[in-house]
């Protein structure tokens, strides 16, 4: 009986898929990681607090499966915290959840995992995994609305041998039937985009107390070079942003461009926005290599964006560059760009 | 998958004669031991028979013996009660307790200062966990309303020197309470020899069910009641008599002294094959609490760079139930406050290992322990990174 380790949140996603290898035949084992929270605000964590590692344990008990949490506060805050916080004194939109998946669930947890005697460990994704060829296939989930492919660009052949993800191929919906079939608790948290360390906190507000040097004040600026305000920091401008920037202006004005070099904040009408070409580094390629020099594919350049036909140019094998078809808004350095061809996932990189 | 318990120090499973004594006092024998009629004496029969047999072990009068809800509940009557007795009756004001004590006491002394307004003096303890009677000598005063100091130490199961203590109180004119729900298991309590003036038991520990306890009060101890309702217990902890559990805690308490040696003969040889091979083959490992006075079935460790949740965690994937003295369900490690009073830096306390064995425990047991741990110990510290 091969045995597996569930990464458990307490939610309905992980709950079932905890379920769903149970009822494969899996020996199936329950794990938590105690991330690391803002000292004071454990309870408004989005992931493991007290409720919810109450939530995982009566999931556990219920399934009849032991159930463990870890400690991964010290790695968790020198890894992916750490990566935020210097993406951001970069002038970068860092997308920490990546980087999370990469060292904290593919390496700490994997690493865990098979200490426990594992043979794979399995989350509560929205992604499907095929083999073909004998070379792993990372695939979009079934419902498109919920997949989650794009933060897991960053697995290699290696861990997604090991990796199992049980919920891939159902709707949403589904889980939920089925999460009442098992006879598990189907209550959901909002889903939410907030990291799950800054506890409710609005990301600017983290920065300002665990980061405040990068609240330098400066210029905003028009791309002609003209002043019109000043700005409270940069890491506090998102491309694309625009709202609050506190300028009077006769028409809406977006955050453009980051330049750390002079602290300015460029901004601009939004036609202006569009960019066709990106330049994307520290690429993973799912395959271990990329489908060739240069190829078409499907390129999504953040978790919400719709993805866009573009042509992939590597420049070696970790660098690529993307021209898109059409100008895209919202490419953001910090950002991934992730390649797909059609349901497959090929690869992804950082935006620089 | 099979599974080996190595944690009778945390509880021990009901022993199927103590069951068989509890049974009939469920449905059968269901009177309240307070009514007048044939129902009630029946069941205050019970009652009395087993305050009988508890006081017989203990080297006391049955009238000495309170039966409560558990260990902690005697130990909060023992600490509470003669504290706020005492002083009404001296104006005496301190509290002496060790900074090794279970939290039954040692959180109660806390309370009692925070909120009576006692102060709580913290013996410190030797490299080993133990109380060395000098220290209570040097500690004790007139001010002194009540010395409490364990019997047998849960976490590392180092045993204090009680009648020594106990002498150092009395010399002073001082009541001593011992907490002995961790010793009683293996160690006699023959409160006479002891010369405790109070002593507090839980049965689960030694093969009873959980939920009952009781206190040994000598003769003229003053003590106010924490729990107040009705007279039970000689008015000193009201409530309905919860029959079959006082019955289990008795017949319990009667096998294990009568039992005492052959269960100590059979855990010992066991225990220190354990001791000296962990400490022969994991390095960096080391035995917490005292090399010898300490509990027989009970062996603790220390490891440096290990998560102790972690290797708890390992252990259990594996097939063996231990304890930590760091261990905590929710991924937030700290070392204990017994581990910390032994000056054990923070590198090493966070590694803490229990091991507890009892009657179930067999040499087969022992050997597939021994070859699961070295390899585990690795297992954790590599992970730590």
């Amino acid at each position: 009986m091969p045995k597996v380790v569930v990464a458990m949140s307490g939610g309905v996603d992980s709950s079932v898929a905890a379920a769903l290898l149970k009822q494969q035949g899996y020996d199936v084992v329950g794990m938590m990681l105690r991330l690391w929270s803002q000292p004071g605000r454990e309870d408004s964590n989005r992931c493991c607090t007290p409720d919810s590692m109450f939530q995982a344990r009566r999931v556990a008990a219920k399934l009849d499966i032991p159930f463990y949490v870890v400690d991964a506060k010290e790695i968790f805050h020198s890894t992916v915290v750490q990566y935020f916080l210097d993406g951001y004194a970069q002038g970068l939109t860092p997308n920490p959840c990546l980087i999370c998946n990469r060292k904290i669930r593919w390496e700490f947890m994997f690493d865990h995992a098979l200490a426990l005697g594992a043979d794979f460990i399995a989350t509560g994704h929205y992604v499907r995994l095929k083999v073909e060829g004998g070379r792993m296939k990372l695939l979009r989930a079934m419902d498109k609305t919920k997949d989650q492919s794009y933060v897991l660009h960053v697995l290699t052949q290696e861990k997604l041998a090991k990796s199992l993800f049980p919920i891939g191929d159902y709707p949403k919906s589904e889980i939920r039937e089925l999460a009442k079939s098992f006879g598990l608790p189907t209550a959901t948290r909002a889903d939410s985009q907030d990291l799950c360390f800054l506890a409710g906190e609005d990301y600017r507000e983290f920065l300002r107390h665990d980061a405040p040097e990068v609240g330098e004040p400066g210029p905003i600026v028009t791309r002609d070079g003209q002043v019109l305000g000043e700005h409270q920091g940069l890491a506090f401008y998102t491309i694309g942003q625009r709202k609050g920037l506190g300028i009077a202006s006769s028409q809406p004005l977006y955050v453009l461009a980051k330049d750390l070099a002079t602290n300015t904040l460029v901004v601009g009408d939004k036609s202006e926005l569009g960019r066709s070409e990106l330049v994307a580094a520290n690429v993973n390629w799912v395959a271990g290599e990329p489908p060739s020099a240069s190829f078409r594919a499907e390129v999504k350049v953040r978790y919400t964006a719709r993805e866009a036909p573009a042509e992939v140019m590597v420049d070696n094998g970790e660098q690529v560059k993307v021209r898109f078809d059409a100008p895209q808004r919202g490419i953001t350095p910090g950002q991934a760009a992730v390649f797909y061809d059609g349901e497959v996932l090929l690869g992804g990189g950082i935006i620089v | 998958m099979d599974t080996i318990y190595l944690d009778y120090a945390a509880t021990t499973p009901v022993d199927p004669r103590v069951l068989n004594a509890m049974l009939p006092c469920f449905a059968e024998n269901f009177g309240n031991p307070s009514s007048v009629h044939r129902y009630g004496q029946k069941a205050e029969a019970a009652v009395d028979s087993a305050r009988e047999t508890v006081a017989s072990v203990l080297n006391c009068q049955p009238d000495e013996v309170l039966f409560t809800s558990c260990g902690s509940e005697a130990d909060n009557l023992a600490l509470r009660g003669a504290a706020l007795a005492m002083r009404e009756k001296t104006g005496a004001n301190w509290i002496l307790t060790s900074r090794a004590e279970h939290h039954a006491i040692s959180k109660t002394a806390e309370q009692l200062e925070r909120h009576y307004g006692f102060r709580v003096e913290w013996l410190d303890v030797d490299e080993f966990g133990m109380v060395q009677p000098e220290t209570v000598e040097k500690a004790i005063c007139r001010e002194t309303a009540i010395v409490s100091v364990m019997y047998a130490n849960n976490e590392i199961g180092t045993i204090n020197p009680i009648r020594e203590i106990a002498e150092v109180c009395h010399a002073h004119g001082v009541l001593f309470h011992t907490d002995a729900v961790q010793a009683a298991a293996y160690l006699p309590v023959d409160v006479q020899n002891l010369g405790v003036d109070m002593l507090s038991l839980g049965a689960h520990k030694y093969y009873g069910p959980k939920g009952v306890g009781a206190l040994y009060v000598r003769k003229g101890t003053p003590l106010i009641p924490s729990q107040t309702g009705g007279g039970q217990e000689f008015g000193l902890r009201a409530g309905t008599h919860n029959v079959p559990y006082i019955v289990g805690f008795a017949e319990a308490f009667r096998l294990t002294n009568e039992e005492r040696a052959q269960r100590t003969a059979h855990v010992r040889p066991l225990r220190n094959r354990i001791v000296g091979a962990v400490l022969e083959e994991i390095p960096n490992a080391c035995l917490t609490g005292h090399p010898t006075d300490r509990l027989p079935n009970h062996c603790s460790f220390v490891f440096e760079g290990v998560d102790g949740n972690l290797l708890l965690t390992l252990l259990d994937a594996a097939g063996f139930a231990c304890s930590s003295g760091s261990a905590c369900k929710t991924g937030n490690p700290e070392p204990s406050d017994v581990l910390t009073s032994l000056g054990l830096p923070r590198e090493w306390a966070l590694g803490s290992l229990r091991v507890t064995l009892g009657v179930g425990t067999t040499p087969a047991d022992v050997d597939a322990f021994l070859q699961a741990l070295p390899p585990l110990v690795e297992k954790a510290r590599y992970l730590r990174g």
